[in-house]
């Protein structure tokens, strides 16, 4: 894909989100992450539990104040929208589709009013029927039955309280999507439903999404580029299909070694690749270094030459 | 399922159990039979709702008191488990049969240092010292991987990780070297990489221990390493079993079929994924015929009317689908299971044995590729 003409809607620029700052007990969960998503592409996140994949995502919705770096949305510092009629806008733009469907949705609430929330909110309803006519267009653009508005979540399963979830987001018209893990408490069989529909919906509506995940199958079909976290730093950016296939820092490789294929014979020749994150912990300074077109790996001065080299042997274009 | 083999640790025989509840009879689990022999590891794979965690909980005497066994016998050790009393169940719960839950995080006691918690099983059924109990509670937490095993015994469940944690609570499941090992979703809670070891630490501890293995899923991919043999539940069924090679690359059931195909592979590019549409029949009331035919592409006219008998595929692998009926027509499968099933046919010579190939025949190489190191 040629990134050259293409328009950067969110650009994230040595984000630092530090918890506790001064204490003992002080956690740097995201450090020193920079990181642009270009319009209409899916930008998958990837990591561990812990990696600060989470945290990225809500300190890029402006949930924290950053401790330092800042977060570009359509070229507007996210830290520095104030007035409410700035942040209401801000918040139309940017939505969030979070993990857990059963913890997401108020049980009080009927589904018409979960879905209606933010057409409130932002005044998009002239009147009662227009409200309703928007709710039940949405949920039949997730695949849901219009008759269901009027009950509660716990009468939905968990996939059916997933299309909800997205299409709460999708009630103000967004730009960008943040999907926080949006399929992991999900059967695998309704896990391609609903990854099938924020596909549809990205090219219905020109979405652009953040799609982090610890799948990484999933996320290497969904993305176009993918981001690998791990201790609050960002170490590989590339196309997804190639940090997939040929990955180029150790931590990507560990990685992909430990997801189980549904093959048997590929199975029992698994050897899962250890990570020695002992390199991390030296006071090396390291930066994204552009190892091949795209493809960007968090490296000292000097241990680019070795990156190059595994490049080249992995029939990259090392520039 | 087909038995005759008097290996048989664990034979469940048409077993049936509904649930009680304010909208009616919710028929859970209808009419399912297995057997697990010693020393293997039985994968059970289905959505949640199928029932995979019904039968197992049935097996060890857990299920919630609205549950009415409805018919069926579960035998271990010729005799029938339903029929024995809570009492005698407490014998058999953590002692023969002990099980591991999909939630580390909850399964064990916040307020017990996990020394005690590991040993407790011990002192309860082999009536051994505290003394002792504590010493073995040590070794099994050496043997599942907990680094400076001496001094971590007497922490709290909070001061561990997540996989620290389900490492726990093998260690507790463990602990009476039980002849059943039940692991429901023992994963699912867990990243990729601690789910590999985890995988890996299950496996060695079953040769070790010589335990047989019940290993409840909804992800396919998961147990492809880890089973022998596999059954694929559907509404309260079981539809499709074989080996772990049979399901994998001769899958014969449009279900098992949906399973396989809606995981991205490798060789999965963009476009659509083949999502198996729609969701299971309500229990309440289960559809007439085959249960699965409402989502399924190949349903034919039968399978509005009757339910299919399980068709024999070889020994080892039935599946209840009349696709397999002689008078059917024959179907084109999925192009991913198409190609599975080629790859069957290489795996066999002409006269049906089943040869291994030294490499895999798949493209996944590059995944194992170390020749970087």
């Amino acid at each position: 894909m040629d990134y050259t003409d293409r328009k950067k809607i969110l650009e994230v620029k040595n984000l630092k989100q530090y918890f506790n700052v001064g204490k003992n007990d002080e956690v740097r969960a995201v450090d020193d992450v920079s990181f642009d998503i270009y319009e209409g592409e899916t930008f998958g996140l990837v990591g561990e539990s812990g990696s600060g994949k989470t945290t990225t995502g809500r300190a890029i919705i402006h949930l924290y104040e950053p401790t330092a770096g800042e977060v570009l949305f359509n070229g507007k510092d996210v830290a520095k929208i104030k007035g409410r009629k700035d942040q209401l806008e801000f918040r139309k733009e940017m939505q969030m589709i979070f993990q857990d469907p059963y913890a997401s949705l108020n049980p009080r609430m009927k589904v018409k009013d979960i879905v209606a929330e933010g057409i409130d909110i932002h005044h998009l309803a002239k009147n009662d029927q227009e409200r309703t006519d928007m709710v039940e267009n949405l949920l039949e653009t997730v695949g849901l039955n219009k008759d269901h508005s009027s009950r509660y979540p716990h009468e939905f399963s968990g996939g059916q309280r997933q299309r909800i979830g997205i299409a709460r987001a999708l009630a103000v018209d967004p730009k960008f999507i943040i999907a926080d893990e949006p399929i992991s408490a999900l059967d695998v069989s309704i896990q391609a439903q609903v990854v099938n529909l924020m596909k549809e919906l990205q090219i219905k509506n020109n979405l652009t999404y953040l799609f982090i995940a610890h799948d990484l199958s999933m996320v290497k079909y969904i993305s176009d580029r993918i981001g690998v976290m791990h201790y609050g730093r960002m170490l590989e950016i590339g196309p997804a299909d190639e940090v997939y296939t040929k990955p180029l820092h150790d931590y990507t490789t560990s990685l992909l070694s430990a997801v189980p294929v549904p093959d048997p014979e590929v199975e029992r020749a698994r050897k899962q690749i250890p990570y020695e994150p002992t390199m991390e912990g030296d006071d090396k300074p390291r930066t994204m270094v552009e190892i091949a077109p795209h493809h960007f790996v968090r490296a000292a001065e000097d241990e680019v030459a070795m990156y190059q080299e595994r490049a080249e042997k992995a029939g990259l274009d090392v520039l | 399922m087909e038995n005759n083999d008097t290996e048989n640790l664990i034979e469940v025989k048409n077993l049936k159990i509904n649930f009680d509840t304010y909208a009616g009879k919710v028929k859970a689990i209808r009419d399912v039979s297995f057997h697990l022999k010693k020393g293997e590891t039985l994968a059970i794979v289905g959505e949640s709702g199928s029932g995979k965690s019904v039968t197992t909980r049935s097996l060890m005497g857990l299920n919630a008191d609205n549950a009415e066994i409805a018919g069926g016998q579960i035998m271990f050790h010729g005799e029938d488990v339903l029929k024995k009393s809570e009492k005698e169940m407490q014998q058999i719960r953590g002692k023969d049969i002990a099980m591991i839950f999909q939630d580390p995080m909850t399964s064990l006691d916040p307020t017990m240092k996990i020394g005690r918690q590991i040993a407790e099983p011990l002192i309860i059924h082999n009536h051994v010292s505290k003394k002792q109990a504590m010493a073995q509670a040590l070794e099994m937490l050496k043997l599942v991987g907990i680094t400076d095993a001496e001094h971590r015994i007497n922490d709290y469940p909070h001061q561990f990780s997540g996989g620290m944690r389900q490492r726990i609570v093998i260690a507790i499941a463990l602990i009476c070297y039980p002849e059943v090992l039940i692991a429901d979703e023992p994963t699912t809670a867990l990243d990729v990489t601690i789910q590999a070891q985890i995988l890996k630490l299950m496996k060695e501890l079953q040769e070790k221990i010589e335990t047989s293995i019940i290993f409840i899923t909804h992800d396919l991919g998961v147990v492809a390493g880890m089973a022998d043999r596999i059954a694929v539940m559907y509404a309260g069924k079981i539809v499709e079993y074989g080996t772990v090679d049979e399901i994998f690359y001769n899958p014969q059931h449009p279900y098992t079929w949906g399973l396989l195909n809606s995981m991205p592979t490798l060789d999965t590019q963009s476009g659509e994924l083949s999502a198996i549409p729609g969701t299971p029949p309500d229990l309440l009331d289960p559809p007439k015929g085959d249960a699965f035919a409402a989502r399924n592409p190949y349903a034919l006219k039968i399978d509005a009317e009757q339910e299919p008998p399980f068709f024999k595929v070889s020994d080892t692998h039935y599946a209840a689908t009349w696709l397999l009926d002689p008078r059917a027509e024959k179907v084109t499968p999925p192009e991913a299971i198409a190609k599975r099933q080629a790859q069957w046919a290489k795996m066999h010579t002409d006269d049906g044995e089943l040869v291994r190939p030294a490499t895999p025949l798949n493209t996944a190489d590059n995944l194992d590729d170390s020749d970087r190191e």
